[in-house]
């Protein structure tokens, strides 16, 4: 009953073509976005209710955006340029190691200058790893990014100049300092998570509203028929690759610092790689609100099958979750694919359009 | 000469590896060749395969059936379970996407592995279990010729006979029987196939059942090789670089694609991997499979994809 536009009219080409044009979004948005930014921290502060553990932070919160994130970038490619990758892994491998060598190596460079250039190096590697894109399609370009997770899993394990020769080859974070503010606490690396998801997802969003995201989308649904219109497959697929990979890459970046503070070779391997690929699939492809949605269920199914038959004392193995989160994630993803191929955030469309007209229907 | 000795051992060892990766790229190829459909799963049901016959054939031999007896009695409750997962795959999954893009049906399988995978682990146990099906011990041949003579693994010939008669059946199938034809006539074209009345659930079954068979025949011989544990389903994605090189509708590519990997992975990791840091195994058949596809996208023996709008 609330969620009506009437009376909301538009008089500039501007108003209509907003990322939301309806007031009441505009005013969900904006309470979303005060509980994230200044609510939580709030509570975090009080310690109030389940906010004055760390937990929720370190399990929940901080890796939920931090994949997120990688999920935007993955979605660019996959989602709006309609080009499959399975190597999401390495390119977050590529961010994160790329950001620990800025670091230990100049020192004399701003963190977060460190993190955008590792996104750099992450693109770069995308636009190399996206040349074959432009002979092969589909599932040819699958083998070819899984080239690339491959590849990077054997560099960062090898070669032990990236991890400093360490022996181990587990590396730790530096200091997380921006310009003064040194990021410690739980709550103050989700801040620092926090921000970087927004800001990639407002500019992710604008550009996939723009000339080049229609480029990416129209390459997407028929690429020989772009290609007659006028659109450069060469520019539209490389800079689909270079962004995605630039995102996955800072992505990496502050998986590593921010969330795990030190890592092995191993931990963006070909499991980091699907998992991106079912937040996006499940989420919805193609959607900025489908990664958030994606990553939320991705991040949070194996916690609720570990967390509920414990608290009903029903005793259930550790092996027996991992199994059953294998089952019902590949159940969902068919289940998604059949019934509604857009995902959540198609489902989340639906919903709402139902609800402009509830309760009464006609 | 001596140079050559161990050149050839690996070479051979090599070439012989290369045929067990073209026991799992036959699954992949069958199934795209006849659906169209880009099976991921084909690891999967590898896995399923040999964990089905490993633990029935304990079973069966822990109650005092001759072994004889008892690998029959495994091999055909492995087909059984095979034949069951062909059917729930066809009903509940690719029936319903029927006419979907190739992607959509390609990450479907994606999501098929996965319940595979876990409801495979979750029936039959997750440790590794050891098959010994075929002589495990090797052969030392032209030791006249060569100081050390060559190491030769009886498993890995065992491997390439039985990939040989596989491939010279499933040829057979395809080319000669009615049921073969239906399966390229789908492969073609899902409406213009249903269109003159062949029966498409049927076919897709029957498909899925020989790619589960030929499943569980690549589970006794890499089962025999690593036991049956969960590092199996990794060989699908081995299994890729050589449909790439071998291309991905050609029965024949997938034997030589696989020739062609095995040989060169190996050969690569002894003469190029100590001086880069070795381990390159674990993606040089990738990378060459990205250096074929910029050359020759369609493999050597693919068949060129011609679009339109």
């Amino acid at each position: 009953m609330l969620y009506r536009e009437a009376g909301q009219f538009k008089t500039t080409y501007a108003a209509d073509m907003a990322i939301l044009p309806i007031r009441q979004d505009r005013i969900a948005l904006g309470i979303l976005l005060a509980i994230a930014f200044i609510g939580i921290p709030l509570l975090a502060e009080f310690e109030i209710g389940p906010f004055g553990h760390d937990y929720i932070f370190k399990a929940i919160l901080i890796p939920f955006l931090i994949l997120s994130l990688a999920a935007i970038g993955l979605n660019i490619l996959t989602g709006y340029c309609g080009q499959i990758s399975l190597g999401g892994g390495a390119f977050m491998a590529i961010g994160a190691y790329a950001a620990y060598n800025f670091a230990l190596r100049v020192p004399e460079l701003p963190l977060l200058v460190s993190i955008l250039l590792a996104g750099g190096m992450a693109a770069l590697v995308g636009i190399l790893f996206g040349v074959p894109s432009l002979r092969i399609k589909g599932l040819y370009l699958a083998v070819a990014t899984l080239a690339a997770q491959f590849f990077f899993d054997w560099l960062f394990l090898r070669v032990q100049w990236f991890t400093n020769y360490t022996p181990s080859g587990s590396v730790n974070a530096p200091q997380l300092n921006f310009f003064g503010w040194v990021v410690n606490t739980p709550a103050e690396r989700y801040m620092l998570a926090l921000m970087f998801v927004t800001a990639f997802a407002i500019i992710v969003k604008n550009l996939t509203r723009g000339n080049i995201g229609r480029q990416w989308m129209a390459i997407r649904d028929m690429d020989i028929a772009a290609e007659l219109m006028g659109i450069r497959p060469l520019y539209a697929k490389l800079s689909a690759f270079a962004i995605s990979s630039f995102i996955i890459g800072v992505a990496g970046a502050l998986w590593a610092f921010v969330h795990l503070g030190s890592w092995e070779p191993l931990t963006f391997n070909i499991d980091r790689s699907f998992q991106l690929l079912f937040m996006v699939i499940i989420g919805g492809l193609g959607s900025i609100l489908g990664c958030f949605l994606g990553a939320a269920f991705i991040l949070i199914l194996p916690i609720f099958l570990d967390q509920v038959p414990h608290a009903m004392g029903i005793p259930v193995s550790v092996e027996t979750v991992s199994h059953l989160v294998f089952i019902i994630t590949g159940a969902l993803i068919c289940f998604l694919l059949i019934v509604e191929p857009h995902g959540f955030a198609r489902l989340w469309a639906i919903a709402k359009e139902k609800l402009r007209l509830w309760p009464f229907p006609y | 000469m001596e140079g050559l000795g161990p050149f050839f051992e690996v070479l051979i060892g090599g070439l012989l590896a290369g045929v067990l990766y073209s026991l799992v790229a036959l699954g992949f190829v069958l199934i795209y060749k006849a659906s169209g459909v880009f099976n991921f799963a084909q690891g999967a049901m590898v896995l399923l395969a040999g964990l089905a016959l490993v633990r029935s054939l304990d079973l069966l031999v822990a109650n005092g059936l001759p072994f004889e007896m008892a690998v029959v009695g495994a091999l055909l409750f492995a087909g059984a379970i095979m034949a069951v997962s062909a059917w729930l795959i066809e009903r509940y999954v690719l029936g319903p996407l029927l006419n979907q893009s190739e992607m959509t049906l390609f990450m479907s399988t994606i999501g098929a592995t996965f319940i595979i995978e876990g409801a495979a682990q979750m029936l039959f146990g997750s440790d590794v279990y050891p098959l010994e099906l075929y002589p495990t011990d090797a052969w030392i041949i032209m030791d006249e010729v060569f100081p050390g003579g060559i190491l030769i693994s009886k498993l890995d010939v065992w491997g390439g006979l039985i990939a040989g008669i596989l491939v010279a059946a499933l040829a057979a199938f395809f080319q000669w029987t009615r049921t073969g034809r239906a399966l390229r006539a789908v492969a073609d074209d899902h409406a213009a196939a249903q269109s003159v009345g062949i029966p498409i659930s049927w076919i897709w079954f029957v498909v899925w059942l020989v790619a589960g068979l030929v499943a569980v025949v690549a589970a006794t011989v890499w089962g025999t090789k690593l036991g049956v544990q969960f590092s199996i389903t990794f060989l699908a994605l081995k299994a890729l670089p050589v449909l790439i090189i071998g291309g991905f509708t050609s029965i024949p590519g997938a034997i030589i694609g696989g020739l062609i990997i095995g040989a060169g992975e190996k050969l690569a990791e002894i003469y190029l991997g100590p001086h880069i840091g070795g381990g390159i195994e674990y993606w040089f058949a990738y990378v060459l499979a990205l250096a074929v596809l910029l050359v020759r996208p369609q493999g050597l023996f693919g068949e060129r994809i011609i679009e339109r709008i």
